[in-house]
Parts: C-alpha cells; structure tokens; sequence
C-alpha cells in the first residue's frame, strides 16, 4: 500500500511468442499414430471375423470402444489436434461439434426405437384398413 | 465502497500479453477449414443416423451379414490406413522443401485412394448385380447413401490431390500452395476417421448376425 509507483511504472508488456510448429507432425508422430492404427484397426476385424465372442452384443461394445479410440489417435497424431492451436478454436469447434452429433446420433436411435410403443394404439382391423 | 474498489485496481499490477502470432502466415485457413470439416461431419452424424434407425429394416431382402465381405473391407481400409501416413510424408517433405519427394508421396497417396475408391465401385457394382440395390430396402437405401456420400468425398479429395500436383508442378512450394496442401491433408486425414465409423458401424457391426 505505501509508496506506489506510478501506473505506468506497474504495466508489463510480456510478449508471448506462439511457438506452435503450423500443424505439423513429426515422422515419428506418424509412425506412431499408423501402428496404433493398424493395431486398432486388426482387432476389431479379428473379433468379429473369427467370432471370439458368443455374444453379439459384447463384440459391439468392443469394437465400438476399439471405433472410438482410434478416432482420438487420428485426431491427434494425424490432424495434430491439441488445446493451443488457433488459440484454441479449433477444440472448440470440436467439442460443439461432438456436443451435436452426439444428440444427432442419440435423440434419433433413442426417439425412433421408442416410435412403435409412443404410437396412437391401432387396431388390426384399422391396421388393414390403411391407406 | 466504489473508491475502494478503484484502488485495489491501481495496486494490482497490469499486465499486457501480446500475442505475436508469427510462423502460420495462413492466417484464419485453418481454422477456417476446420470449421468447415466439423461442419462435413454433421452431415455424416445424420447419415450414421439415419443408417442407424434403419439399418435394419431389410424389408426381406438380405441383410449385411448376407451381404458384406469384410476382407474386401479390409483390404478397403488398409488401402485408407495407408494413404494416410504417405499423405503424412509429403506433409513431412513439404516442410523440409523438397518436391520431388513430396510430389513422389502426393502421387503414392493418390494410388491408394483411387485404389479405394475402385474397390468401393466394385463392391458396388457386385451388390446391385446381385439385386441388391439402393431401392430393395430401407437398409440399402440409407447403406448406400453413407457409403456413398464417403466415397463421394474421397473422389473429390482425388481430383483436389491431382489439382494441387499440378499447382506445385507449375509453381513449386510456395507459400500458397503449402496452405493449399495442408488444408488437404486435413480432409485427408477426416475421411479416414469418418471411414472408422463406417468400417465399425456399417460393415463390422452389419456383419454380426
């Protein structure tokens, strides 16, 4: 509180250089992002290719999770996605997006497979009767 | 109450980030084209929807398990796989200045999608040979549809690939022709995650019976 400097004294000017290399990988980057592609990729093809579960419905999970996993590593070791670049935009745009399709996908599964019993009770006498 | 207020703003120390922004000289193109993908990939969220609502609804026709031939698909999705990381070389190429190898690169990438793209037109062709065409089911419809709008996108990526070739051929790397092709290789690199949806959600999970 005693004895302040002036303004003008107090203001800093700090430069902040933005060192991100333009949106580019590294070879290794690459390298890396296409083996755990493939890795990501084979599985899911030998589960359900060589049918390791019985059940259907845990090979969907499965590949679905494989599905999305590989998603995040093309994100970011080929399209080099990461919080800072374009000032953090394009994460932006990315989660809005996924924020969308997310509804998109969902609302439109969820709203058409309650369709039959959200419909107005129908006789089969009515039934037979539609135009 | 306001003088306070004014005071503890004198005493706290100001500072000014200037951000100094050198080194992308493309200036709003990227996000631009970002904006752009992210758009693209909606209509691809209301074509999985789509696919998804009806995908099953055969109409007693044959189904995707009847249908599909997964190791054609995954031939398919290597000859993708692939073309990605060569596109990544001639990115990698581009910056160290060289183009004969990112040209060499460029046109490795572009045999491989043309390589997808007439494996998909065969896969095509041998699905309505055998009667299995867009209008025999609701499934095929929205099957048809999405595999069809992808392999759309990867037959413009190619015509934009040769267009680019031919512009650094004439021009060489120049500064516009580097944002040309990194907004390339950003659809590039979008076409193969939406073909994960696809190989995962068409073809893998059509396959299960």
């Amino acid at each position: 509180m005693s004895a302040r400097a002036p303004v003008s004294e107090q203001v800093h000017v700090e430069v902040v250089h933005d060192h991100h290399e333009a949106g580019h990988g590294s070879r290794k980057a690459y390298i890396t992002g296409f083996v755990l592609s493939v890795i990501l990729t084979a599985i899911p093809f030998w589960l359900v290719m060589a049918k390791v579960f019985p059940d259907p419905r845990v090979t969907s999970f499965v590949i679905m999770a494989f599905a999305v996993a590989q998603i995040v590593v093309h994100m970011v070791y080929f399209l080099h996605m990461n919080a800072r670049s374009e000032g953090g935009w394009t994460m932006m745009a990315l989660i809005f997006t996924i924020v969308l399709v997310v509804i998109a996908l969902s609302g439109s599964l969820w709203v058409m497979y309650h369709l039959n019993t959200n419909m107005m009770p129908m006789s089969p006498g009515d039934m037979r009767n539609m135009p | 109450m306001a003088q306070s207020h004014i005071a503890a703003a004198d005493d706290a120390e100001l500072h000014f980030y200037v951000a100094d922004e050198h080194g992308h000289a493309e200036g709003g193109t990227m996000l631009g084209f970002w904006l752009y993908l992210m758009s693209d990939c909606l209509i691809f969220a209301i074509l999985f929807a789509t696919y998804g609502v009806l995908g099953r609804n055969y109409a007693a026709g044959p189904s995707g398990a009847d249908l599909f031939d997964l190791k054609l698909v995954a031939v398919n999705t290597s000859m993708l796989l692939f073309s990605s990381i060569t596109y990544g070389f001639a990115m990698l190429e581009m910056e160290k200045g060289d183009q004969r190898m990112t040209q060499r690169w460029l046109a490795v990438t572009g045999a491989f999608g043309l390589c997808f793209i007439g494996l998909e037109l065969y896969e095509f062709a041998h699905l309505i040979h055998e009667g299995a065409t867009p209008q025999r089911s609701a499934f095929l419809s929205s099957f048809f549809t999405l595999v069809g709008t992808h392999g759309l996108h990867v037959t413009f990526g190619l015509i934009w690939l040769v267009t680019l070739m031919v512009q650094v051929h004439q021009r060489g790397l120049i500064q516009a022709n580097r944002r040309r092709l990194m907004c390339l290789s950003m659809f590039w690199h979008f076409l193969d995650v939406i073909w994960i949806g696809v190989f995962t959600f068409v073809y893998l999970m059509g396959s299960l019976s």
